[in-house]
């Protein structure tokens, strides 16, 4: 059975290219770079021409760019050393929709004596910056709100948001983990502090991802210990990974407009084509400001985990928002936060493109999946109902 | 992604007795949807007051609907009595068992079938004296929470959510369910019964089938004989309706092995012969 990947938004795929570019690092070219002789001399080589690689696809400096392991190091680096380095305020200021990196990291830190303001969010799933301006206090050291939410695609206004932490004298980071490769990127003109990146989200292998650091910026290492990232992040470096990296990179600044046009036309045509087709059904999420992959849509009256696994049996693989799925009980903290009602919460279903994905898939997905929501409706204790009280209407 | 065995697997792709029975002899409805998952329970009963018919309607995950798939399996062909000896872990044994974090699955469908008996016998189902919301966020009571842990032998807060759902919501009733544990688990156990010599434990069988059993039976047409005991192997053979029906053998497991397990020691199984 063919694979149909649309859980983008989980983890993609390692393009090609990259892949090629990582191999001969690990049995060839496996020196470490720190070392004196060149044959570890010219991985570090290849570990600037990454960091340039980098920098370029989100407009910032190669000194700006230290490599991390992950999204959520990243993440925890910037707020730890957002609070390190201002020891004497305890403030920050999050969303209630942020990825569990930032949420669990503050809901931790509340316990340690810092106080967590988590901005609500309205029903489109978008921020008041109003009321982000009234909540930053002499005592905020850090505002860390998200670019592109992973579960909706809605984007935040974030610089916008880090002029006005600037405004007050606060630090702002932002999770770009989603937003990277998949909308234009440009840290010279804006004033965001740090920004987090995951190398997996974007064609490069799991294991690797970037915090930029604005040159000027403070900053206290997470990890301690070599000199590695200019004393900002110890560690011998995931030579390949971050070789890695860099290529899907250059490949991600490469197929930006491709993200905005094709993947954003496929995304718009599963969307459209699945509400026409299903009834009582709808999108979550700011229609307008949102990444051009994702599709969050919520099948009313049935449950995300059995809507994924009938999927799973034709070989289409998304995600769902449900309680089953979230791993708590719950259905998931950014509907909760956006008040989608239950009925619909338990039912979302979010798909997430790539550049990989085809029209042809699209259409499977499109022509398959009125039959597996009607599937579980009709044995849905709610459905029969619900049916009857719209006839009355 | 959950590691469901196959045969909850199969039951969630080829769900049996969807749907609903019209003018049912019972009823029941449990969960919301605000929960995540619910579940509709019809069932109907034969001129020998057996179920012989059983549907479901079920919003919830795989595993709820596999659960509710394999209850109507279960209960079909036993009286209202055997289907109500059907516990949660029966439930879950029959899909060849649940992860932990989906053992509510299986409680659900207990709770609907203990409701579809009360609506059929006319009782009212009222909440349970003096019990008190223990969890806000799935509406849990400390009664149901007491049950769960003495019924499936509970030991963690974690074990109480995922077998009532109890505490998965904010989680500030966590102090509070600790507490119920402690304190159902200073309960004194049930006295170990005390060791029966032979004959007494054969006249104990005797008496329990006498009284407890053959009574039932024979309300439906049935009987059996004792036609063997062999140290906690009792041998008998069936009568009457029941050495026809193709649900005896449930009957035998279900009913009449549970109250003797019950009355003489956990330890009695029965065995079929035929003579």
């Amino acid at each position: 059975m063919k694979t149909i990947y649309l859980d983008n938004n989980a983890t993609t795929r390692v393009a090609d290219e990259v892949l090629e570019t990582m191999l001969p690092y690990f049995t060839q070219l496996y020196g470490n770079p720190s070392s004196m002789h060149s044959f570890g001399g010219q991985v570090g080589q290849k570990i600037r021409e990454a960091r340039e690689q980098a920098a370029a696809l989100i407009g910032a400096a190669p000194e700006e760019i230290v490599f991390t392991s992950c999204g959520t190091e990243s993440d925890n680096a910037a707020i730890r050393s957002a609070l390190q380095t201002r020891p004497d305020k305890k403030h920050i200021i999050i969303s209630r929709v942020e990825h569990p990196a930032v949420r669990a990291l503050c809901s931790h830190l509340s316990l340690q004596g810092y106080k967590v303001t988590e901005l609500p969010v309205d029903r489109n799933g978008l921020v008041d910056l109003e009321n982000l301006e009234n909540q930053l206090t002499p005592d905020t050291a850090v505002v860390s709100l998200m670019w592109g939410n992973n579960e909706t695609g809605v984007l935040f206004p974030v610089e916008a948001a880090a002029r006005l932490a600037h405004e007050k004298g606060v630090l702002f980071h932002t999770d770009a983990v989603q937003a990277v490769g998949k909308i234009p990127i440009n840290m010279a003109n804006n004033p965001i502090d740090m920004l987090s990146l995951s190398g997996h989200k974007l064609h490069a292998p799991k294991g690797v991802g970037i915090l930029f650091i604005r040159r000027g910026t403070k900053f206290s290492p997470y990890l301690i210990g070599g000199h590695q990232e200019h004393e900002r992040r110890g560690g011998t470096e995931n030579t390949a990974g971050i070789i890695g990296l860099g290529r899907a990179c250059e490949l991600a600044g490469r197929n930006l407009e491709k993200e905005n046009t094709e993947v954003r036309r496929l995304r718009d045509k599963l969307e459209r084509e699945l509400l026409k087709k299903i009834p009582q059904s709808r999108v979550n999420g700011d229609i307008e400001n949102r990444l051009p992959n994702t599709a969050n849509i919520s099948f009313e009256y049935v449950e995300g985990e059995a809507i994924l696994l009938l999927m799973n049996e034709l070989g289409i693989c998304a995600s769902s928002g449900s309680a089953c799925t979230s791993g708590s009980l719950q259905p998931s903290h950014v509907l909760r936060a956006m008040g989608v009602p239950f009925t619909m919460a338990h039912g979302s279903i979010r798909f997430s493109l790539s550049v990989y994905n085809t029209e042809a898939e699209v259409d499977f997905v499109i022509e398959k999946m009125p039959g597996i929501i009607e599937r579980l409706r009709e044995m849905s204790p709610f459905w029969k109902q619900a049916g009857q009280s719209c006839n009355v209407q | 992604m959950w590691d469901y065995t196959d045969k909850v697997k199969e039951h969630f792709l080829n769900p049996r007795n969807v749907g609903e029975i019209e003018n049912p002899d019972g009823v029941a409805e449990v969960g919301s949807m605000a929960c995540g998952d619910a579940l509709k329970l019809t069932f109907k009963l034969d001129e020998n007051k057996r179920i012989t018919d059983a549907r479901f309607k079920t919003f919830g995950c795989a595993s709820a609907i596999a659960s509710s798939s394999a209850l109507t399996e279960m209960i079909k062909g036993l009286t209202v009595d055997e289907a109500l000896t059907i516990t949660n872990q029966d439930i879950a044994k029959y899909l060849g068992g649940l992860p932990d974090e989906k053992m509510h699955c299986s409680v659900l469908g207990k709770q609907a079938l203990e409701k579809a008996v009360e609506n059929y016998r006319g009782v009212l189902p009222a909440p349970e004296a003096g019990a008190r919301i223990i969890c806000e966020c799935f509406g849990v009571t400390d009664k149901e929470i007491e049950r769960a842990i003495r019924e499936n032998n509970l030991a963690t807060v974690e074990d109480v959510t995922n077998y009532t759902k109890a505490g998965g919501g904010c989680g500030n009733c966590h102090e509070a369910i600790a507490q119920i544990l402690e304190r159902v688990k200073a309960e004194p156990k049930t006295q170990a019964a005390p060791r029966l010599t032979n004959l007494q434990k054969i006249r104990l069988i005797e008496e329990t089938i006498e009284r407890e059993i053959r009574p039932s039976l024979r309300k439906d047409g049935g009987d059996l004989d004792i036609i063997d005991i062999i140290g906690n192997r009792v041998l008998v053979a069936t009568r009457g309706a029941c050495a026809t029906c193709k649900a005896a053998n449930i009957t035998l497991k279900h009913f009449v092995e549970h109250r003797l397990k019950e009355m003489v020691s956990p330890d009695i199984t029965v065995e079929e012969v035929s003579q």
